[in-house]
């Protein structure tokens, strides 16, 4: 049973979406390897007192984590929503194109051998990595005859993985105090992140926000297939790089923030398609907000899965993605 | 198959030519002369037991762990007809170390660590089970095959991963260089773990070459040739599984093996499986041997794992062959 999906409806759902979203939030600062109370929690936003260690905690290490896995999550959502639809590919993803990879390679590489340590310049880093990555796959998967074949999409993707996450061991073989810092990061997490990075990060990710959602109605002429796009008058080239810069601005924000969280950005866009229908003026924010939501809540259930240690949060999200993506590359490709 | 016997005599003395190199090679220079010597019983007490107790177990693990790799890739890309397909793009090599690792964690003190392969060969078993049957959609392409086995081994990596920090006792690190794949610190248990599984089904996978060949004919001229396909497709997948689950058990993770040796070897001797299979065999060995002896040389007094070394050669061959097939479906 399906009921039709009018504007309406969609509005209420995204409203419906932002209370659960901010109830996750809430629930993401009480609940820990230590539960606080609604009061203490209250207390710490609107009238922080530095004496309370309760407060502090809160306020220095939940917050943040809070905030950081609603970016996150939201970005991953988004970049992979828009990776679906430049490669009209229901598997793409920041994680299954490689395009994580290499962003994680090039801020080990940086951090660990250079010894950089200025948060603004292992962000540019990050992208640079992520760029790199997303161009070297969507040229090898469209070069030749059939154009962007979704099989071989994938293999260049599975490959420049493999080709990044090599480097990555091998730069971390030859420093073996780098493993020790970065090998948690490496699984991706949220956890004892500083919020500094993010305050770095954030002002790009909300622009790339707003930007992917101004090109909606762009992206929905794109669907209809190249040749129809063109013929409608749509310069698909600036779309498509405009477009790619979005994605490796939100993968590669989000690795230097918290390592390589892999499957949000196929998992989400395949739920709120579902959800909201195709059409990308609501798909993406919907994507935001699912998003943001199955992040907090995988970060919630990271905590208690292994007490008194942290289940790194990029391990659950592959758990729970993997399977999802052999389904839907079972299911076919014929899209 | 005069050039065949060439080719594979050439191979042969690369292998010992490698193996010589790498006996003479690392932290401390031991001269050909005097490694003749402890051979011969007049060498340094020093000498020999360097020789004895470190590089020869080091170099007889790089050869098995190699050409057993070699083998695995040369049959997968037989049988499942796409010369993409490899252990580790599909998953089983990740199979393979979850549950290695696993072992490592749960049952290592309790259990004999004999068993080590075994729960390897059962991780890459029950993988390449799951992602036929997943795959399986009246039949199996190899299009769903590839892409099921994406998903697979990145989610075999998450497990991988999720064991690691699990177990507090583990040394991330020691974890980490064993999943790059590396024979450091092999030694004759090694050997020995190793030995049986690589000498029996070697062999066997000898014998069966004939299905091999039949097979890569395709399904159809296959049967009608009277071969029981699908007895000998299972029955080949499962020596790949073995080869590949018992090498992963004692060398780790060493990628991409499986992919380029049996690509060299088809370059050198041609698509016959009764030649290809043996060339890729000594070719795997030279290989990791190699990986191995640039990754404990070059950068002393770092011991840089094998694995770094044959992906960095591997994944851009991979991308080449992508690239190379771009205009096939």
């Amino acid at each position: 049973m399906r009921f039709t999906r009018t504007n309406g409806w969609r509005a209420a759902g995204l409203a419906a979406g932002a209370v659960l979203l901010l109830i996750f939030l809430v629930a993401s600062l009480l609940f820990g390897a230590k539960n606080y109370t609604w009061k203490a929690a209250w207390e710490s936003l609107v009238r922080y007192d530095e004496e309370s260690v309760e407060q502090v905690i809160i306020r220095t290490t939940r917050l943040p984590r809070a905030l950081i896995a609603a970016a996150i999550g939201a970005s991953l959502a988004i970049a992979g929503a828009l990776m679906q639809t430049l490669t009209r590919n229901p598997l793409a993803s920041p994680s299954v194109l490689g395009v994580n990879a290499g962003a994680s390679f090039f801020v080990v590489f940086a951090a660990v051998l250079l010894s950089v340590s200025n948060l603004q310049a292992l962000m540019w880093i990050s992208f640079i990595g992520a760029a790199i990555a997303a161009v070297i796959v969507y040229v090898l998967g469209s070069a030749g005859r059939g154009g962007l074949t979704p099989l071989k999409i994938i293999l260049a993707g599975a490959a420049m993985t493999a080709l990044f996450a090599s480097f990555t061991q091998g730069v971390l073989a030859l420093d073996k105090q780098g493993l020790s810092t970065v090998l948690f990061w490496l699984t991706g997490t949220i956890a004892g992140r500083s919020p500094d990075m993010l305050g770095i990060i954030f002002p790009y990710m909300a622009i790339s926000w707003v930007s992917a959602w101004l090109l909606a109605k762009g992206l929905n002429i794109l669907t209809m297939g190249e040749e129809t796009a063109k013929g409608l008058g749509q310069r698909t080239y600036l779309l498509k790089i405009a477009v790619g810069a979005i994605v490796v601005v939100l993968a590669g924000g989000s690795v230097a923030i918290a390592g390589p969280i892999g499957f949000i950005g196929i998992v989400v866009p395949h739920l709120s398609r579902y959800i909201a229908g195709i059409d990308h003026r609501w798909l993406i924010p919907y994507c935001a907000v699912c998003g943001a939501i199955l992040l907090l809540a995988a970060d919630i259930c990271a905590r208690f899965i292994m007490i008194p240690e942290e289940m790194p949060v990029g391990v659950m999200t592959a758990v729970i993605g993997a399977p999802f993506f052999m389904y839907i590359a079972r299911r076919g490709l014929s899209k | 198959m005069k050039k065949t016997s060439l080719t594979a005599y050439l191979l042969v003395v690369v292998l010992f030519a490698t193996a010589i190199i790498s006996v003479c090679l690392g932290d401390m220079y031991i001269s050909l002369f005097q490694v003749i010597q402890s051979f011969t019983g007049k060498g340094s007490e020093a000498h020999t037991m360097i020789i004895e107790m470190l590089r020869l177990p080091r170099i007889t693990t790089a050869l098995l762990v190699g050409a057993s790799l070699a083998v695995a890739g040369s049959i997968l890309q037989g049988v499942v007809r796409n010369p993409m397909a490899s252990p580790e793009i599909l998953g089983v090599t990740g199979g393979a170390s979850a549950a290695a690792i696993a072992f490592l964690t749960f049952a290592a003190g309790t259990v004999s660590i004999r068993w080590l392969p075994v729960s390897a060969l059962a991780g890459a078993g029950a993988v390449s089970l799951v992602l036929y049957v997943f795959a399986w959609k009246r039949g199996v392409t190899s299009m769903r095959l590839i892409l099921i086995g994406v998903g697979m081994s990145a989610l075999m990596s998450g497990v991988t991963t999720m064991m690691i920090v699990f177990n507090p006792k583990n040394d991330a690190g020691q974890a980490y260089t064993w999943l790059t794949g590396s024979v450091y610190a092999a030694n004759w248990e090694n050997v020995l773990l190793l030995l049986p599984w690589t000498a029996i089904l070697l062999p066997l996978t000898m014998l069966m070459t004939r299905h091999v060949n039949i097979a890569q004919l395709g399904d159809d001229i296959a049967t009608s040739s009277g071969s029981r396909v699908q007895l000998n497709r299972f029955i080949l997948l499962m020596f790949s599984v073995a080869l590949a689950g018992s090498a992963v058990s004692v060398g780790g993770a060493i990628g991409f093996v499986g992919l380029l040796a049996p690509h060299m070897a088809r370059k050198l001797v041609g698509a016959n499986f009764r030649r290809v299979m043996p060339v890729s065999a000594l070719l795997g060995a030279i290989i990791v041997m190699l990986a191995d002896l640039i990754g404990r040389t070059a950068f002393i007094p770092l011991d840089v794992p094998a694995g770094v070394f044959t992906a960095a050669i591997g994944a851009p061959f991979f991308i080449y062959l992508l690239y190379a097939r771009r205009n096939e479906s």
